[in-house]
């Protein structure tokens, strides 16, 4: 008995050195994982003259934010995050609002084609997106044309927006129908008794219950959507309409040689969505997991 | 059974009134014709347009082409198969490298060994930025009179190219690509690892068995589910891989992919239904995958 608990805190006193060295090593690849970003950051904070005339690993002279300021004003991020917010607002809450509907109905009425609805949206999300990039060009001119206004769709936010939605909805559907699973039936039941119609069981009841999902898909999709440049760059003909993100891929390319400008346009960029995942991290990952371990 | 599943629809669908039936079929309408005018007919006519030569102006200028798209792919364009070897050579890497230090790392952590909190936070970063933020970075590391460059001792007039050499670039993509890769995994995996009961491990660890023993015979079998879905977005990652090398090399080829070919054919001066036919073969390529993830998911309902 004694030489079991003996063995046991040798085990241990093993075990504590082993974890020691697996530690530091995940820290050392830790710190190689974050010293991209670090770098370009503090890149960021010091002036272009300074790097020209003394070299990348120079001590620096000066530390500042001018860049940020030079940024704001000469690239005119504020008009992207703009338009970037005319894109993501929208396309979310309407991604959200369409799932939940979809969900509902799945999970609270049992008609024939539940399933294969449900498959026809989860696997659309899974699709390859370039196989919808020619028809889907066309089809905003063509529905363009029709009204009378070739930007009705095409070049214009709204075009954007509904082909977010389009791919987003599946995993929407998907993550909020197996939510809705798990919400007892007895309290549909006793709604349905009570007389509430469909639209009342939907809003007053079941919606209130999906605060939760809701919230995670809101954050991770927001997140998604606000990353997307690919869309914009598509769709979208004019420059001065895109989202912060396609913004970014033209400015790299006009301010390619004032490195410092550029970094901290892109630690400006990617300000949001870093901020929304250190705030709102529970949301962020049950969002990506409620999707992926159910099952 | 089966008579009281019945009689509970056939009540279900009495008790709605007129109203509620509009209201239901408008709730499953709207989104499902979204669905399918944004999704699923387009893809539809992709893979029409791939059986056509097309110039993408004018729809009167369609014409049948048979198999010509695809016999032009496979008997006329070397390129073709150097896209299947890069995609190829991405999933050897995200399967036996990228995805397992995932799931290592997810272990580890769940462990909570020393600094588990900051490691989470810093594989999890670069999950969250956009490619397009994360080409810039890059360049900021490899471009001449960038990091890598100054630490090799090269200043910018005498740099290496790193994404013109074809030895180099393969590594220097695929670290890039798993640096966000990595962090994903962890993250599906931790969640995972969240739900396994803390007892098992532990009763492993009296017993005497090692580290690896009790990953490989407890943790892997009763993450089943997880693995899948797991293996599924690795393949699928690597299939879909683009932006990545889009933001890198844009339309060119100087690394292809197969989303990269569709593009080129789709993108620029000449469109082309080669681009289709393309997208047609990545899409048969993502069948088995997406069936294999519907199975996983919807195993019960299925039954």
């Amino acid at each position: 008995m004694s030489s079991s608990i003996v063995q046991n805190k040798e085990y241990r006193n093993k075990q504590k050195i082993k974890d020691g060295f697996i530690s530091a090593f995940i820290g050392f690849f830790a710190f190689v994982w974050i010293f991209p970003i670090l770098w370009t950051v503090w890149t960021s904070l010091r002036p272009y003259n300074d790097i020209i005339s003394y070299g990348v690993f120079s001590w620096p002279r000066h530390l500042n934010l001018d860049n940020y300021f030079h940024a704001f004003r000469v690239m005119g991020l504020m008009h992207y995050f703009l338009n970037t917010l005319y894109v993501t607002v929208p396309a979310v809450v309407l991604t959200l609002f369409l799932g939940s509907l979809i969900a509902f109905v799945v999970s609270r009425y049992s008609f024939r084609f539940n399933l294969s609805l449900l498959l026809l949206f989860t696997a659309g999300n899974m699709l390859p997106i370039v196989l919808t990039y020619i028809p889907v060009f066309w089809l905003y001119i063509k529905i363009g044309d029709l009204f009378g206004n070739r930007s009705l769709l095409y070049n214009n936010y709204l075009g954007i927006v509904l082909v977010h939605v389009a791919f987003q909805v599946g995993f929407a559907t998907f993550v909020l129908s197996s939510y809705m699973k798990t919400v007892p039936k007895e309290i549909s039941e006793s709604a349905i008794i009570d007389g509430a119609s469909v639209f009342r069981h939907y809003w007053n009841v079941m919606l209130p219950l999906l605060r939760p999902p809701l919230a995670a898909l809101g954050v991770l999709m927001s997140c998604w959507i606000y990353n997307d440049f690919f869309w914009a760059l598509i769709l979208m003909s004019e420059d001065s309409k895109r989202p912060v993100t396609s913004a970014l891929r033209q400015l790299q390319g006009q301010y390619i040689t004032d490195f410092n400008l550029l970094a901290a346009g892109a630690s400006i960029v990617a300000a949001p969505t870093v901020i929304l995942f250190f705030v709102l991290r529970k949301q962020f990952v049950s969002g990506l997991t409620l999707g992926s371990t159910k099952g | 059974m089966r008579t009281t599943t019945a009689n509970k629809k056939i009540r279900s669908r009495r008790s709605l009134s007129r109203n509620d039936r509009f209201t239901l079929a408008a709730f499953i309408g709207i989104p499902t014709l979204m669905q399918i005018i944004f999704l699923w007919l387009p893809a539809l006519i992709t893979i029409i347009l791939s059986f056509t030569y097309w110039n993408g102006i004018n729809v009167s200028d369609i014409k049948w082409a048979g198999l010509a798209n695809y016999k032009n792919i496979f008997f006329g364009t070397p390129v073709f198969y150097e896209a299947l070897k890069n995609n190829a050579i991405w999933l050897l890497w995200f399967t036996f490298l990228a995805t397992p230090l995932g799931i290592l790392l997810a272990y580890q952590i769940d462990r909570k060994i020393k600094g588990h909190k900051i490691y989470e936070t810093v594989f999890y970063i670069p999950v969250v930025l956009s490619l397009a933020i994360i080409g810039i970075i890059w360049n900021f590391m490899l471009q001449p009179g960038g990091f890598v460059q100054g630490v090799m001792g090269r200043d910018i007039g005498n740099a290496v190219s790193i994404w013109g050499n074809y030895s180099i670039n393969t590594y220097v993509i695929m670290g890039v690509a798993s640096w966000r890769h990595i962090g994903y995994i962890m993250l599906l995996y931790l969640a995972g690892l969240k739900s396994v009961d803390s007892s098992l491990r532990e009763a492993s660890a009296i017993d005497g068995a090692t580290e690896w023993q009790t990953f490989r015979k407890i943790i892997l079998p009763t993450m089943r589910p997880v693995n899948i879905i797991i293996v599924v977005i690795t393949i699928i990652e690597s299939l879909r891989a683009f932006d990545l090398v889009y933001i890198i090399y844009g339309t060119s080829t100087a690394w292809p992919l197969l989303n990269i070919l569709v593009f080129q054919n789709f993108a620029g001066q000449g469109i082309s239904m080669k681009g289709a036919a393309y997208a047609v073969i990545l899409l048969v390529l993502c069948i088995g995958p997406i069936l294999l993830y519907l199975r996983n998911v919807f195993k019960e309902d299925l039954k």
